[in-house]
């Protein structure tokens, strides 16, 4: 019975982790109705980036944030300004294929620059320190710092969107972008806004994913299929549904690698599955009229 | 010198034009309708001020500068707003923040929240309503009142009284005097004539992507306005 109690607890800290993933996502579909491909890549990106900066200035993987976080959103800013947004338009495929391209072309490049090693980042004791909450069921500590850290972004992201003229903006934009225009809305700027936003979400999914596990140049892909099925288990365009779909997604992995390892991963989109059957639009749909 | 001037102005969308050399004046403090049969062009022409074509920079001047090549997002900035046709409002938004993300431009001048309720009461009491649960009417008053935010110079309303019962429509022309003494510049596309005229001092009539009779709503008689109207 703990055992069980203690999986569960184990996947809904998990799903604070894909919650990190999926925001960014979620957020890039939203407002521009643009699907990235190379969303699990560019996190892949962050995580290098921080492993670069730990092993030059011999910080923790934590402070490397602090530098992670802003680079990828400039990198963000630049992509959509010179590349996504000239593929922007009534065909959907033009940006899925560029970055779909986007993705090989960082996968390779990460290959070339830091071979296929798998690689880890390191926080010391923090790592592998638990916390006994009573009743013989403990939980990670760095879990657990995950978990908060989804908490944390998701209520940031929350404020922007509902308390800011720039959440505003965003909504409007996503509602209808050309009338957005007639308000004085740069829809391309705004773009670019928004992406930066969503890579420096994807930075911090980035660094501690390379602190939970290992990671190499191929990891993305699989990072982007999690963060695809937290976004649609939640609802799209709900921000707290995303915290949930990253939750059901983790149960259900964590539960499917507690009945066998070889299963885990199945079990996830298993329960992908089931939800799409049961709920076509997510577990929290954004409900608007009009 | 007016304040908007257009000359010879052509629109297309591809290859199809719905625009034919339109020349176009509207001053400030007065009111110009422009009426037109389903088709003539007269959203195109709104759309076009409003910097959603590209025409040649000189073939749109508003105050003297020449704004044909500006994107919409830029010729808000200059004191252009339209009212788009079928109101357009934001569904995820609520009432006040449709009207405030009309001020996004950064325009100053004398309309705020305040005042724009001041002119529309109805709004301040569904403030924090989602702008689509409003009635036709009470939605049509957030358009225009969202476009009154950016305090433009110039404001076009393109076929406010659609669809709206005829008492509705009167309360909403009602405000359009307390606009216009601001020094604003009105132009306001309908299809109804009678509507048109009521307010409007100077009129055009568009058919077929081109102006076929121009002049002061006093001059023009009904026969002439008929016959522009239906091209016949
Ligand atoms: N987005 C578009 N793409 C292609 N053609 C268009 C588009 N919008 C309008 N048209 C065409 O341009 C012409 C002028 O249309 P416009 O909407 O400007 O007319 P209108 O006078 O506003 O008519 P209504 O009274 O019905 O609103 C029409 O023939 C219309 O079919
Ligand atoms: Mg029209």
């Amino acid at each position: 019975m703990i055992g069980w109690l203690d999986t569960i607890l184990q996947g809904l800290m998990l799903g604070g982790l894909y919650a990190l993933f999926a925001t960014g996502l979620s957020l890039t579909f939203g407002v521009m109705r643009l699907v990235n491909i190379a969303h699990g890549d560019l996190s892949i990106l962050a995580a290098y980036l921080a492993l670069v900066i730990v092993q030059h200035f011999g910080v923790s993987p934590f402070l490397s944030l602090i530098a992670v976080v802003p680079l990828m959103a400039i990198i963000g800013y630049a992509l959509q300004t010179f590349l996504l947004n000239d593929t922007l338009g009534d065909d959907i495929l033009p940006p899925l294929l560029v970055t779909f391209g986007l993705s090989i072309v960082l996968q390779n490049g990460l290959m070339e620059v830091f071979s296929a090693d798998s690689r880890g980042l390191s926080v010391g004791e923090v790592q592998t320190a638990s916390l006994p909450l009573g009743g013989g069921i403990a939980v990670g500590v760095f879990p657990a710092i995950t978990l908060a850290a989804a908490i944390v972004v998701l209520a940031l992201m929350s404020w922007l969107f509902n308390s800011t003229s720039l959440g505003r903006a965003l909504r409007a934009t996503s509602d209808d972008q050309s009338t957005a225009q007639l308000m004085g809305i740069d829809n391309r700027r705004l773009y670019a806004v928004a992406m930066a936003i969503a890579m420096a979400v994807v930075a911090v999914a980035g660094v501690f994913l390379a602190i939970r596990t290992t990671f190499d140049p191929t990891s993305g892909p699989a990072r982007l299929l999690y963060a695809f099925e937290a976004v649609i288990i939640g609802g799209l365009g709900s921000l707290w549904g995303t915290l949930a779909g990253g939750m059901v997604l983790g149960v259900a992995q964590t539960i499917g690698f507690a009945l066998s390892p070889a299963w885990g991963i199945a079990v996830g989109h298993i329960a992908f599955l089931v939800v799409l059957l049961i709920r076509p639009n997510g577990l929290f749909p954004r409900t608007r009229d009009a | 010198m007016s304040l908007l001037e257009v000359n010879s102005l052509s629109a297309f969308y591809g290859d199809f034009q719905a625009l034919f050399d339109v020349d176009f004046r509207a001053e400030a403090g007065r009111a110009t309708a422009i009426i037109g049969a389903n088709g003539a062009g007269k959203s195109t022409f709104l759309r076009a001020v409003a910097g959603f074509q590209s025409p040649p920079d000189e073939a749109i001047r508003f105050d003297g500068e020449a704004i044909g090549a500006l994107k919409p997002s830029r010729v808000v900035g200059r004191g252009v707003a339209l009212v788009p046709e079928g109101r357009r409002l934001f569904p995820s938004l609520s009432v006040e923040e449709n009207l405030k993300i009309g001020g996004y431009c950064g325009r100053r001048g004398g309309w705020t929240l305040e005042r724009v309720y001041g002119l529309f009461p109805v709004l301040q009491e569904r403030r924090d309503a989602p702008a689509t649960a409003l009635s036709g009417g009470q939605q049509q008053m957030v358009a225009i009142g969202r476009a009154l935010m950016g305090n433009p110079r110039l404001l076009m309303c393109d076929e406010i009284s659609l669809g709206l019962a005829p008492i509705v429509i009167r309360d909403i022309y009602a405000a359009l005097p307390a606009i216009l003494s601001e020094g604003v510049a009105l132009v306001i596309v309908e299809q109804d004539i009678g509507q048109a005229l009521s307010v409007a001092e100077d009129v055009y009539c568009f058919q077929g992507g081109r102006v076929t009779l121009q002049g002061k709503a006093s001059d023009l008689s009904r026969d002439a306005i008929s016959a522009a109207y239906f091209g016949v």
